[in-house]
């Protein structure tokens, strides 16, 4: 993503002579011995965007919540606009201007855009004024922000990143000067994310004041005036956005330096382990996500496909690991052809030495309801090594799991603690560690750092590396471009179910490769 | 988003359902005190029904034997994910089944029948639960409404054989033909004078087995496992390579099963004969008990004691307080059921703002 120009680059140092937005002093919030949030200063200035970055636990939502009246402090202040005030409930918040667009969208799904917009601030008890006001209100913010939604859509048939617009249009509506978008960026497309960033700059522009709260840098350096860093429910710096690097923020975060990059060798690729001839598969509604797809993996490479999020990725992922029927083609895996896909495919597919990380964890790689060690068998619960026969021998499976904990590093120690209680990047190590220690000749990965601590990617990322010098066939499909371009020994693009085009990762072009994502096939068609 | 702190477990397992319990103890005190009686003596006169002698406590164990089956009928099926209302008509149906196998060896030894019997009752309970379990595995349809109507269907079926079929010619009443003594599951006062002439029969030890076995099932079995991933999230299940739609029979089978020995309870160990609607209830009851007991076995078991004493210590109070009828034991059976079920969660929030500022040490924080 491109830097959003910035007309006013100054205008932090400029606005400073104005109280400022937001101005918390020495907040403090415990929950038990947990202290969440300590002695947290922070100065957000009038019209600009202000990031807040730290990793999962840090204590970043805890503060937006007690600046959002979901929590109070137990001590110290908040002033709003150079005034203390206190803050109770979300409507304080919303009274005193201060908006927020949460993560998980708050939205009735079968009303319209026009109906969500009004709810809760109807005004009378008859619909019909308040409508034609917020009709014609919506129309002027859409027309000053860059907000066009149709008003008399429903929700439900509107993409996510046109629902995330209306949550922003819901805050604008009840007058909000100060948005608080929290991870705003996690369930957008590139092209969505682009488009919001253009929004926020016009917001900025316009006066409002925007606290972004990200784990992700490089939305931190493309949009952000100022940002601070939280790590262990501290504040440990705020600086401008100009007079700093992502590496440096990265460090902040961490309290240690990490390497944003991937150290690895030159692949050494073998046989042909994974293979995918003219793949054709549909989703659950019977749409033809995946058209005819081809391609091949071989031992001790990693083939990474690049592409948007809802362009069959997910649907070609499931058919390879077994768990969809596909319309046509076959998937032919250790020179062998996968004949019992659906149902309980997946166990033939684990018998033949394929492993799967799901690109989504909590739906599909665990069940956050079991304990750690648990999870640590599931897909293997029927192998004779946790127990014979019918019964389930706890104590072995407990013990394997306890010796991948500390090869792992997964925190807390504890594998009877319910899976839900890790942290994203611990929940995925739990499910790496499973996939990756049956030594299967095949690893099919999904997301593997989606939600993930910028220190557990660095681990996550070296993990696959070594299974791939260790001669695995690797296929690695992931939104995040660099993330691709950093492991993948080869990178295939799917645009729309079918593979676009093919890139080697020392030499492409990150435009070229935006261009393939986004459907234009070809480079003069794009200008 | 919320501020909320998990109880610790003692409070969410024990603290919780006691209260809830008292709470509907409260008010149907009040019910007592509202028609002039005083329910100090009314609770009394309950416990000394329930438990104070050999008569009142078997009879009370005899209900429990019903509770527990349909109990965990129930509760099995939930670790799937699976809400079984049909645990009424189940064991309705396996009342045919024990009855037809009674009937057929008549006058066999029970050593030999009461095997026989138990496993035509769990095979026709199965079969009714199996049909329901296959219609949501195959079809979609959800089993709570199949299973409702399972219980119509059931109830219609019964009724046409036992007053059609299986009536003998010349007798009056819409019932099978007996079973004889030699034939039918012994009382355990047979070998425990202590019970009198209550009904509690050799079903109560199977029953208390049955806890043990379908707790090994859930938590120390492999299918077990899969049940319960099945239950959590059945996208993980079939990421897991397990059958979501084989399993779904399979539980539902095992669920119609265990309430088919309700009927073996009924139809072998007490009446000895099939009547119209001998379940009365005891399968609805299940649902309730399986919620009170968080469908594990040891709640099972306690919450199917307490209906069980409501149920003997309600018939001994109406019999004692003729101000408190029938339809009075009801409600306060209705009470403990609405305070443990339907608003078996009212009491936790408050709870939770005690204990996380008493005892926070679970605390986590909001990220």
């Amino acid at each position: 993503m491109e830097r959003v120009n910035h007309p006013d680059a100054q205008r932090p140092q400029g606005a400073a002579a104005s109280a400022p937005a937001i101005e918390l002093r020495a907040i403090n919030k415990s929950f038990g011995p947990v202290h969440a949030n300590r002695d947290i200063d922070l100065s957000v200035q009038k019209g600009t965007v202000h990031g807040i970055v730290g990793e999962n636990g840090a204590g970043k939502s805890t503060l937006m919540s007690i600046l959002y009246g979901f929590y109070t402090a137990d001590s110290g202040d908040i002033l709003v606009n150079g005034k203390t005030v206190s803050i109770s409930n979300s409507s304080d918040a919303l009274s005193l201007g201060i908006g927020m667009v949460h993560q998980h969208f708050m939205l009735v799904d079968n009303f319209t855009v026009l109906e969500n917009v009004v709810l809760g601030a109807e005004g009378s008890a008859l619909l019909g004024r308040s409508l034609s006001k917020a009709r014609s209100e919506l129309q002027r913010l859409a027309r000053d922000y860059g907000l066009e939604v149709s008003p008399d859509t429903l929700i439900e048939d509107l993409s996510v990143g046109q629902q995330q617009r209306v949550e922003i249009l819901k805050a604008l509506y009840r007058g909000a000067d100060i948005l608080i978008l929290d991870e705003p960026t996690g369930v957008l497309t590139p092209a969505e994310a682009d488009h919001l960033f253009r929004v926020l700059a016009t917001l900025r522009n316009e006066g409002k004041t925007i606290i972004l709260i990200t784990h992700k840098l490089r939305e931190i350096m493309a949009i952000t005036d100022a940002v601070s860093v939280m790590r262990q429910g501290r504040m440990v710096a705020t600086v401008p956005t100009s007079e700093t690097s992502p590496e440096a923020l990265a460090e902040l975060m961490v309290g240690r330096r990490v390497l944003l990059r991937v150290d690895k060798d030159e692949a050494r690729p073998g046989d042909v382990k994974l293979a995918v001839e003219n793949l054709t598969v549909a989703d659950d509604a019977g749409v033809i996500r995946v058209k005819g797809v081809s391609f091949s993996v071989r031992a001790g490479e990693i083939v990474g496909i690049a592409g948007v999020a809802g362009n069959g990725q997910s649907e070609l992922l499931e058919a390879i690991a077994g768990m969809r029927r596909p319309v046509a083609g076959r998937v032919i895996v250790n020179g062998h052809e996968v004949t019992t896909h659906g149902e309980a495919g997946a166990a033939e597919l684990r018998q033949k030495g394929l492993a799967h990380v799901p690109e989504d964890r909590l739906r599909m790689g665990l069940v956050t309801n079991f304990e750690a060690w648990e999870n640590s068998i599931l897909g293997y619960q029927d192998e004779p090594r946790y127990g014979g026969g019918l019964a389930l021998d706890i104590g072995a499976s407990r013990r394997e799991f306890e010796g991948r904990i500390a090869q792992y590093d997964i925190r807390p120690a504890n594998p009877r603690l319910k899976t839900a209680n890790f942290s994203g990047g611990n929940q995925q190590k739990i499910v790496l560690a499973r996939e990756m220690e049956r030594d299967p000749d095949i690893l099919i990965v999904g997301q593997p750092t989606r939600g993930v601590d910028i220190g557990a990617i660095e681990f996550i990322h070296n993990q696959i590396v070594k299974m791939r010098d260790a001669g695995k066939a690797i296929l690695l499909v992931s939104v995040e471009l660099d993330e691709i371009r950093s492991l993948s020994d080869r990178i295939l693009v799917i645009f729309d179910g079918e593979i676009v085009g093919e890139a080697d990762p020392a030499s492409a072009d990150e435009g070229e490769l935006g261009l393939l994502m986004a459907g234009v096939h070809n480079k003069e068609a794009a200008q | 988003m919320s501020a909320r702190v998990p109880l610790p477990a003692w409070v969410d397992r024990i603290l919780l359902p006691v209260l809830n319990v008292s709470l509907a103890f409260l008010i149907g005190g009040i019910v007592v005190l509202l028609v002039g009686q005083n329910p100090l003596e009314a609770v009394q006169i309950m416990l000394y029904g329930a438990f104070g002698y050999g008569d009142g406590f078997g009879y009370t164990l005899y209900y429990t034997t019903n509770f527990i089956f349909a109990g965990l009928a129930v509760s099995l099926a939930y670790h799937a994910g699976l809400f079984n209302i049909g645990a009424e008509g189940q064991g309705y149906i396996a009342g045919l089944g024990v009855i037809l196998v009674a009937l057929w060896l008549n006058g066999t030894h029970w050593a030999l029948m009461m095997p026989l019997m138990l496993v035509a009752g769990a095979l026709f309970g199965a079969f009714w639960a199996f049909i329901p379990g296959y219609l949501q595995a195959k079809r979609g349809s959800h089993v709570v409404i199949t299973t409702i109507l399972f219980n119509f269907i059931a109830t219609s079926l019964m009724s046409y054989l036992i007053s059609r079929v299986l009536k003998p010619a010349g007798v009056s009443a819409d019932e099978s033909a007996r079973i004889e003594a030699v034939t039918r599951v012994p009382q355990l006062r047979e070998f425990i004078p202590f019970f009198g002439y209550s009904p509690v029969n050799l079903t109560f030890p199977l029953a208390i087995a049955a806890l043990f076995g379908v707790w090994f099932l859930i938590w120390r079995t492999k299918f077990g496992y899969a049940v319960r991933a099945l239950g959590f999230n059945p996208t993980a299940a079939h990421y897991a390579g397990i059958s979501n739609a084989r399993l779904i029979m399979i539980t539902m089978a095992l669920s119609g099963g265990l309430a088919g020995l309700v009927a073996l309870n009924e139809v072998a160990g007490v009446q000895g004969r099939l009547i119209l609607n001998f379940m009365a209830g005891a399968g609805f009851v299940g649902i309730a008990v399986a919620f009170m007991g968080r469908a594990h076995p040891i709640g099972v078991a306690l919450a199917a004691l307490l209906f069980g004493a409501l149920y003997q210590g309600g018939q001994e109070l109406a019999f004692s307080m003729p101000a408190i009828t029938r339809d009075m034991i009801v409600t306060i059976q209705a009470l403990v059921i609405l305070f443990t079920g339907a608003m078996g969660e009212m009491l936790r929030p408050p709870l939770e703002r005690i204990f996380a500022r008493r005892a926070p040490a679970v605390a986590r924080p909001a990220e």
